[in-house]
């Protein structure tokens, strides 16, 4: 005899659940937590080492960066001054919070300011699992195209912030500034973004005093 | 590889719920994906039938209730829908100020149970 049992639980219900206890520890370690987002090649980890470079020497960093294999960018994050862990995700297409619960155990959270999570390139997946991070952070770039909040909405609707890397390709690119932020207009209202590169250095100053502001947010608070 | 992921959580709930009712066998499922929330195709069917191997999940099959994305338009307060899969302005007025009212929705509704 089959019968009907109402569930109504979102699949997300298991991980939502592991990201608001990661959320809980990185709170009680008094630490302030990004989620970097990105495709391929947007610049994770330039961001990472520019940031490193950039913030005051008295904040404390640590990197987990996930990739499907290797640990190109956990030893890039290292080589720039961060505590790093490197997730490999065994060919998943994102980190999601209970790798992200595995790679906290391997640190000592209350002796840092700040922790990057540099997630697995990829504009879909990484938007559906939260990671518990007090901040999603998305990077786009020029050379990716004008046309990518049209294409990718779900990543757009949900970031709190936008970095536009390799904004010094503008010239060379055909990339309409106007309808790629009308189109993250739509999505995600008054979304603070950041114009940079990377490469020049340019934007970068502003994106670090916010990022600093943050972190001191936190502190007083 | 995002399928196998969802494909473990969905098999995670449907389990749980089928135990608490005594299920000797989960034989459907359904669920609602909207537009805007995932990416889910019917491979997740194939990871489905190698994770639930051996649990009271055996066999069962997958129905999906996909429902389109719709959005209202702030301005003009008329409803659209994407266009071939790309968000757009307003199509009635070009207005780019706009709410989700369905798309984002990822959930379990029911299982059949034996």
């Amino acid at each position: 005899m089959t019968r009907k049992v109402s569930v109504v639980e979102k699949v997300h219900s298991v991980n939502d659940q592991l990201a608001a206890e990661n959320q809980l520890q990185l709170q009680k370690a008094g630490i302030f937590s990004i989620n970097l987002m990105a495709s391929p090649g947007a610049g994770k980890t330039s961001l990472i080492e520019k940031t490193l470079a950039g913030l005051d020497p008295a904040i404390t960093v640590a990197a987990i960066d996930g990739d499907v294999a290797t640990s190109i960018d956990a030893d890039r994050a290292a080589k720039a001054g961060a505590t790093a862990v490197q997730i490999n995700t065994g060919g998943q297409c994102h980190i999601d919070a209970s790798m992200l619960r595995s790679a906290l155990e391997q640190l000592d959270l209350a002796t840092f300011d700040l922790l990057l999570v540099e997630n697995v390139g990829n504009l879909i997946c990484p938007a559906s699992f939260k990671l518990g991070t007090d901040k999603n952070i998305l990077i786009a770039s020029i050379p990716e195209g004008d046309d990518k909040p049209y294409k990718y909405p779900a990543m757009y609707q949900d970031v709190d912030a936008l970095i536009i890397n390799k904004i010094d390709l503008l010239p060379y690119i055909d990339f309409k500034m106007d309808y790629f932020k009308a189109g993250v207009e739509m999505l995600n209202p008054g979304l603070i973004t950041f114009p940079i590169s990377c490469k020049t250095g340019q934007g970068i100053e502003d994106w670090i005093q916010w990022l600093t502001d943050q972190i001191r947010a936190g502190d007083s608070s | 590889m995002h399928e196998l992921a969802i494909t473990e959580q969905i098999a995670e709930i449907a389990i749980r719920h089928g135990e608490k009712n005594q299920a000797q066998q989960v034989t459907d499922l359904y669920l609602v994906i909207g537009e805007l929330s995932t990416v889910i195709d019917d491979s997740v069917q194939f990871y489905w039938d190698l994770i639930t191997d051996q649990t009271i999940c055996a066999g069962a099959k997958l129905h999906f209730n996909r429902l389109p994305a719709i959005f209202r338009c702030l301005d003009c307060e008329k409803e659209y829908r994407l266009s071939e899969g790309e968000l757009t302005p307003c199509p009635h007025c070009g207005s780019t100020r706009m709410e989700v009212l369905q798309g984002k929705e990822f959930h379990l509704e029911s299982i059949n149970i034996t």
